[in-house]
């Protein structure tokens, strides 16, 4: 499994034209973890999402390559893409409450992700589905399935969320801010179960954060992505070694137990980076 | 010239509070006239309004006079609509019609629209029991079809204009009363309150600042939505012979009495018709582009 | 669960008697200002005068008006809604033989309205912004904008006059008058239940024309909420999250977004039905269907005063019951209330 982009650019139109989310964004990843870390508006999610084609209609995408696996995702139709999402690559939302649909049970949902992508009767479907819950550790699994999104926590809602997602056992898994809308005490759990799962599925996993040093804990390589652009790709070791003055200003913003400094600096943004 | 009074407007970094304020409107502006359905409707609506203001003017014929002798005839140069069964000319029937169609939906909006402010302003700042009997009171008249408690009280004062007027206010007002205590309710909690609050405003300049400028956008398009509703309620009182009474030129009140000419003269029945569903039309088209502009969330 | 649910529907019915205690307060106000002597109008203008005040008396019209409402409330109690001066029936026996022929015709409308009414709506929200989208809008916009009175008419022209598909105005053919047994007063149902099969078609080719004015008035609302409520289930993340299972476009608009509004479509379908009854005043009248509506248009002409009341209230009644059932119903099936 392969992705490939190169020269991505998202525009979206706006009273004063088009305006850029994306800015020519080459990254192609093999089987391996890969954070994209950036804060809000810098096309972080955008890219990630344009692998799997899902993004807001109004978007317009153009790049020079743009390939999951060798299949040709620009000019795939809907019907096209289909064979990978889900199947082939997951993509894991930030929010539980908003992105499970609230009239369906857990355990529907997973077994409709199970069932599309694998033949299977509706009773193995349910099985795979408890099944499935079991793995991503929750205790009960029978109840859970029968139980509908606002009757679960967010940490567990992010449980069945990943379950369903794991369902058809694809390659990649997507997680966009995945532990965001969680507690803090939830978050590193989540964080450890994904990792887990991907590590002992051989899965390649894309994670999208805006808290720099957590991603470099679960990744092997970190992007770091500013006004649509990528200003710096590392490995998850080397943040010490990182150059670009954005990625030093995110450190430098870190409180430290260590090195506890008088004043937090205040980030400065350089009208020269987005040339 | 133009252009840089656009840059002005669309500026993303306005350098005052005045420019900011007009950007915005400039934009919903844009917004607005890049929907053409709309727009559709804003014209449509002017020219109604200008048409029938200037009635005496472009109609060319007394909209009472009668003549015998050219009864229920066919559109033609003299009579561009044609005559009804007196040989009173439907063109100028139509104009002086809209007159009264439309004076009826002024007198309603003008009644209805601040009836319903302050009771649901009242009702949703008050709260208690002063918001539980008003709600109750608004439930029993949600709780008739308009049409029939305006007949049922039209009948019991007198069959005419005024009544159907009145009539129409009585049963108009409850879903401006809803809105506005909603919106009240919602405002009245949120942060950017409290914090006015805090700063030491009293409780009438946060209604009159704060709360009633956050009611406006939702009132005008309810409003604008609404007078198509007025204006055929208004016909089909008149229809229903319990609005504006013949000989007056009223649309609902034409049709009423030209509906035997139907399978025969269809046109005399059928003009008063359309003059009813373009008035209307335009004014929902109206509303509905408002809507989308000015109060997106409730699409 | 289960109970909290039920402690909600309490809540939600337990405002119900007051509002049905406001809407009798308002239809007696109503009676008690019209100019009409409701005594002349039971006893006749020629009555001695002793026989008009014994009337009066009964009436308690010489009582102070709270004691006029308790007689009034007393008599609505066991149904008692005075007699119709233009029928010489009780209104009550003048209700039951024509509140049927209007539900018959609104049940038509509705299953019509939301039959066509739904696909319309989804199919304008799926194509958002496109012809097929505008195109619905302004058909739609049509619906809420043309008089029900000039579309009646403007039918009975072009599908009765002029092409000859439809019949004419009525209830049936005047030649299949009283051939079937009166059980249900549904003309359709009674002529099931006795068999008669032309009597049926006619009564089937009758209702069509009528309904179908109203049905399309009732689509008009239904699709635009319909594909309103689309717009904003297909914004929602769990669409997305449809989507990114690979699911087919068909499961992800039907089984997800449409799953997420089918209960709140459920109350807008019941409401349109109460809201059809005020429809069916007007289209009554053009067609000389023989439901309430004609009746209480009739009563109003005819300053017929408990008849317009009682109809009136009939009505508010109605309507107030088709509300109360959007209520429940929205209590019962989403699965998001407790």
């Amino acid at each position: 499994m392969q992705v490939e982009i190169q020269n991505l650019s998202i525009a979206f139109p706006t009273a004063s034209g088009m305006s850029l989310a994306v800015r020519s964004v080459s990254l192609t990843l093999g089987n391996e973890k890969l954070g994209i870390v950036g804060e809000s508006g810098s096309g972080k999610s955008l890219t990630a999402r344009s692998i799997l084609k899902l993004l807001p209609r109004s978007a317009r995408m153009t790049a020079d390559k743009l390939t999951f696996d060798g299949i040709d995702v620009l000019s795939a139709n809907e019907n096209a893409m289909r064979a990978i999402r889900g199947k082939r690559a997951g993509l894991i939302l930030q929010d539980p409450k908003y992105s499970l649909n609230p009239v369906m049970t857990a355990g529907e949902q997973i077994a409709e992700a199970w069932r599309t992508h694998r033949r299977g009767g509706k009773r193995e479907a349910r099985e795979a589905a408890i099944d499935l819950l079991a793995q991503v550790k929750i205790n009960d699994p029978a109840r859970v399935a029968a139980a509908y999104p606002h009757e679960l926590s967010g940490g567990m809602g992010q449980r069945v969320m990943i379950a369903m997602m794991l369902a058809p056992d694809p390659e990649l898994l997507i997680a966009d801010e995945p532990t965001s809308a969680l507690d803090a005490t939830v978050q590193a759990e989540i964080l450890r179960l994904m990792e887990d799962l991907v590590s002992r599925r051989g899965m390649a996993l894309i994670l999208i954060s805006h808290d720099l040093p957590l991603v470099s804990h679960f990744c092997d390589r970190v992007a770091v992505m500013y006004a649509g652009r990528v200003v710096e790709e590392l490995g998850a070791g080397e943040l010490a070694q990182a150059k670009h003055p954005y990625t030093r200003g995110l450190l430098e913003c870190m409180p430290a137990l260590s090195h506890p400094k008088p004043r937090l600096p205040v980030m400065t943004r350089d009208p020269a980076w987005l040339v | 010239m133009s252009t840089t009074w656009r840059e002005w407007l669309i500026s993303e970094t306005p350098a005052s509070r005045a420019q900011a304020a007009w950007g915005r409107r400039y934009r919903l502006w844009c917004d607005f006239r890049a929907n053409r359905l709309a727009m559709a409707g804003l014209i449509v609506a002017v020219a109604m309004v200008s048409v029938s203001l200037l009635a005496p003017v472009l109609a060319g014929f007394d909209p009472g006079a009668q003549n015998l002798t050219l009864r229920l005839a066919r559109p033609s140069a003299a009579h561009w609509f044609g005559t009804d069964e007196l040989g009173r000319d439907l063109f100028a029937r139509v104009l002086f019609g809209g007159r009264v169609t439309l004076g009826m939906v002024v007198a309603v909006v003008v009644m209805v629209a601040p009836l319903g402010l302050l009771v649901g302003c009242i009702a949703g700042y008050m709260g208690g029991i002063v918001d539980r009997l008003l709600m109750r009171v608004t439930d029993v008249f949600l709780a008739f079809p308009r049409l029939i408690l305006a007949l049922a009280f039209v009948a019991a004062i007198k069959p005419g204009i005024t009544s159907a007027i009145f009539a129409i206010v009585l049963t108009a007002w409850p879903p401006y009363a809803r809105l506005a205590r909603a919106e009240t309710m919602s405002i009245r909690n949120a942060d950017f309150i409290a914090a006015v609050r805090l700063t030491g405003a009293s409780g009438p300049r946060i209604v009159l600042r704060h709360i009633i400028p956050l009611c406006l956008g939702s009132l005008v398009v309810r409003v604008t939505l609404d007078m198509s509703s007025i204006i055929l309620t208004a016909a089909a009182l008149g229809f229903l012979g319990m609005g504006a009474q013949p000989p007056s030129p009223e649309w609902g009140a034409m049709i009423a009495t030209a509906r035997r000419f139907i399978l025969e003269q269809w046109w005399v029945p059928t003009i008063p018709g359309v003059a009813i569903f373009v008035a209307s039309l335009a004014f929902n088209l109206l509303g509905d582009g408002l809507r989308d502009v000015l109060d997106p969330k409730q699409r | 669960m289960a109970t909290s649910r039920l402690k909600a529907l309490a809540a939600t019915t337990a405002s119900v008697p007051i509002t049905l205690f406001g809407l009798v307060l308002v239809t007696f106000l109503i009676g008690r200002v019209m100019p009409i002597d409701p005594v002349l109008a039971i006893v006749g203008d020629r009555a001695p005068a002793d026989v008009v005040a014994a009337a009066r008396l009964e009436l308690g019209l010489d009582r102070p008006l709270y004691v006029q409402f308790w007689i009034y409330l007393t008599k609505l109690a066991v149904g008692d809604l005075g007699r119709s001066v233009m029928t010489s029936h009780t209104v009550g026996e003048d209700i039951r033989r024509f509140f049927p022929a209007t539900m018959e015709l609104a049940t038509v409308a509705i299953f019509l309205a939301a039959g066509i009414g739904i696909p319309l709506g989804v199919l304008a929200a799926v194509k958002q912004g496109t012809r097929i989208d505008h195109t619905i809008r302004v058909v739609c916009l049509a619906g809420h904008s043309l008089p029900i009175f000039v579309l009646s008419l403007l039918s009975l022209l072009v599908f009765y006059a002029t092409l000859g598909w439809a019949p004419g105005p009525g209830r049936q053919n005047l030649m299949f008058d009283d051939m079937v047994p009166v059980v249900t007063n549904f003309l359709t149902v009674d002529a099931l239940l006795a068999g008669e099969w032309e009597v049926f078609r006619d009564a089937v080719a009758h209702l069509l024309q009528p309904a179908g004015v109203l049905a399309y008035f009732a689509m008009a609302f239904i699709a635009r909420m319909t594909r309103a409520f689309m717009l904003d289930a297909l914004a929602g993340e769990y669409v997305i999250t449809a989507r990114a299972k690979g699911l087919s476009p068909m499961r992800v608009i039907w089984r997800h977004a449409f799953g997420n509004i089918s209960v709140r479509l459920v109350t807008i379908i019941a409401l349109t039905y109460a809201g059809l009854l005020e429809g069916a005043v007007v289209t009554e009248t053009v067609f000389s269907w023989p439901g309430l509506g004609q009746y209480l248009t009739i009563s109003l002409l005819n300053a017929d005063m408990n008849a317009v009341l009682g109809a009136t209230l009939v009505v508010g009644v109605t309507y107030l019951g088709f509300n109360l059932l959007a209520d429940v119903l929205y209590r019962l099936l989403d699965p998001r209330v407790s």
